[in-house]
């Protein structure tokens, strides 16, 4: 293939199709390169081989901007360029210009260097060829991230096709244990409850019967009934489960738990005899509270405080008795509830006033 | 060995019903139980072979974690449930999505006292991006959007209102209706609303419109500027762009009108 010019002094070589430009490399030396940006193509369109002609691409360019780098030609009278393939490669050089030409791609991502098509040889490698070089690497990098990519969602494909199996195995026993199609022991529903936490599948059935929690839900419970002590009491008996969730976590650092498996330790404190409790709110807030710290106290504490400044907004009372303005709303609210104070709601904020009624 | 009822009769009992099953073909469900513990076991190590290739493109690709969440929804599986399921514990999914749970749950809290408990998710994202310091993985907004749909299991208001073409994130246990949800989402292009926007906007009675603007302000999600021309602003400092907002400390706000 080579590249005449008005004169030819670039004749033998290959040329090289990136994103960004088009290139032509002197096949014997090199170091001789030179190059155009796809941007400055208007055009450009097949000439069929002949007898004696070899088949050519022309390419019809805009006019050189100003700001040209130096290359072999200041100008020319010629508005286009022709590359004659006198071996092969036409075919497949046209449809791939037709493809970056048609995607364009060099208008998202703006080639990081300026293109030097300097023919001047220095010691050792040249830029020009070292920048062929470097998209080569590029785009062998690009092919193997998309193999890496492609590779890893096919092995996912099949993993999920294995994952499936699983999971219409753990319906299939789901459903006979509601029908009751054999005896089922204690044991084995244990065990198949474990085996649906392992896989993340949800079983309404089993949690009808035998709630959510599994072995490894009673051990963190007890886990968490020690570790929580402390930081209840210094927080006045109570703390948001989000607040827990937080300070769990932080202090495990890895192997966290996920706020289901917060919610299914709390939720056996109960059965399990521990000093702790999870409730729930009407407003839907769930809290974990020291037994200790019976609802009487929390009550007869809103109405002493209450009475004690007259009235209280929520965020008074929390700065009262240093809690969360979250979890001082609650206490008024119960103590509200259970009709020992009564509320003022305005536009200027909740207040609650001792129930003199 | 397992027990099941004990005496003769019971074993004769059991035996005639086993018979009946398997003549009719159909396999009992302890015999499926056991047959799901060798299987799972199977399944393991083939997660344990893909996590070995590939765990790190979990980590790395964010559009990785969409294909993988979505095609486990697929089928029924939640990877997320718990820190001990094999998903977690394998392919380190629990992990990242957990974590980001925590700074989430943080960055509500810290800004709370500003901003009644409602964000965009814009901006959570940006301040949960800049408090995992800039060595840290990258998260993508689905990566919240799914940290988020997890910690509603712990009660306290956790919820994302759509609003302008993205979400806010509410973090508060607020009562928000469909006519709290629809002013926020007139409010969304200025950041604040007027009563008369709210009349002629969605073609409500004033009195609707006032109940609606004073239940934002009671829950804190509003503030009032008496001191607008015209008619006095209800300004929503969730939709606040940084341009226009300035931190204000918990003593500061209180100190505010509400």
């Amino acid at each position: 293939k080579w590249l005449r010019l008005a004169s030819a002094k670039l004749d033998v070589g290959v040329v090289l199709l990136s994103t960004h430009r088009l290139v032509w490399r002197d096949q014997k030396n090199h170091e001789c390169c030179i190059s155009i940006p796809l941007s400055q193509i208007i055009f450009f369109e097949e000439q069929a081989a002949g007898v004696g002609k070899s088949a050519k691409i022309v390419i019809h360019l805009h006019p050189a901007p100003t700001n040209k780098e130096p290359g072999p030609y200041q100008h020319s009278k010629f508005s286009y360029i022709k590359l004659s393939f006198k071996e092969h490669g036409q075919i497949e050089f046209y449809r791939r210009l037709t493809e970056e030409m048609t995607q364009k791609r060099w208008e998202n991502t703006p080639a990081s260097q300026p293109i030097p098509t300097a023919t001047a040889s220095q010691a050792g490698r040249t830029r020009a060829v070292g920048i062929v070089g470097i998209e080569r690497k590029l785009e062998e990098k690009r092919k193997e991230t998309d193999k890496n990519i492609s590779e890893a969602f096919e092995d996912l494909n099949k993993l999920m096709v294995k994952a499936k199996e699983m999971v219409e195995l753990s319906r299939s026993i789901a459903s006979k244990i509601k029908e009751k199609q054999g005896d089922i022991t204690e044991d084995e529903t244990i065990r198949f409850k474990s085996y649906l936490l392992s896989m993340g599948i949800a079983d309404p059935v089993t949690r009808e019967t035998h709630g959510s929690g599994t072995h490894y839900h009673m051990q963190l419970a007890k886990q968490l009934s020690d570790m929580l002590q402390a930081p209840l009491e210094e927080r006045g008996g109570m703390m948001a489960l989000t607040e827990v969730y937080c300070l769990v976590n932080r202090a495990r650092g890895m192997e966290l738990l996920s706020p289901e498996d917060l919610v299914n330790a709390c939720k056996m404190f109960e059965s399990l005899k521990l000093p702790l409790r999870l409730r729930v709110f009407d407003s839907g807030v769930m809290v974990v509270q020291l037994q200790s710290h019976s609802e009487e106290e929390m009550i007869v504490s809103a109405l002493d405080n209450v009475s004690d400044k007259g009235s209280l907004t929520a965020e008074e009372f929390a700065k009262l008795l240093g809690l969360s303005v979250l979890l001082s709303k609650e206490r008024l609210l119960l103590a509200e509830k259970m009709g020992h104070l009564c509320r003022d709601d305005s536009v200027e904020g909740l207040r609650f006033y001792p129930n003199l009624f | 060995m397992h027990r099941r009822g004990v005496g003769a009769g019971a074993i004769a009992k059991k035996k005639f019903a086993e018979a009946k099953y398997k003549e009719r073909g159909t396999v009992l469900a302890e015999d499926q139980i056991a047959q799901m513990s060798k299987q799972l076991e199977t399944f393991r190590s083939h997660l344990e072979e893909f996590a070995s290739k590939h765990k790190q493109e979990i980590r790395k690709s964010s559009q990785f974690r969409v294909q993988f969440q979505e095609m486990c929804a697929t089928i029924g599986v939640d990877p997320l449930a718990s820190g001990k399921g094999f998903w977690s514990e394998m392919l380190g999914v629990g992990d990242f999505y957990y974590e980001l749970g925590v700074q989430i749950i943080e960055v509500c809290l810290a800004l709370k006292h500003r901003n009644g408990g409602l964000i965009t998710l814009d901006e959570l994202h940006q301040r949960v991006l800049k408090g995992r310091g800039k060595f840290a993985q990258d998260v993508s907004q689905d990566d919240l959007v799914r940290a988020i749909k997890k910690l509603k299991a712990m009660g306290n208001g956790f919820g994302m209102i759509p609003v302008g073409g993205s979400y806010l994130v509410q973090s508060v246990p607020a009562e928000l209706n469909m006519d709290h949800t629809v002013v926020l989402q007139l409010a969304e292009r200025k950041g604040y609303v007027t009563v008369s926007e709210v009349k002629e906007g969605l073609k409500w009675e004033r009195e609707r419109a006032g109940h609606v603007l004073d239940h934002l302000l009671k829950e804190g999600l509003a503030w009032l500027d008496m001191q607008a021309d015209g008619e006095p602003q209800y300004w929503l400092p969730a939709l606040f762009s940084d341009l226009t907002s300035q931190d204000v400390s918990p003593e500061e706000a209180n100190q505010m009108s509400p």
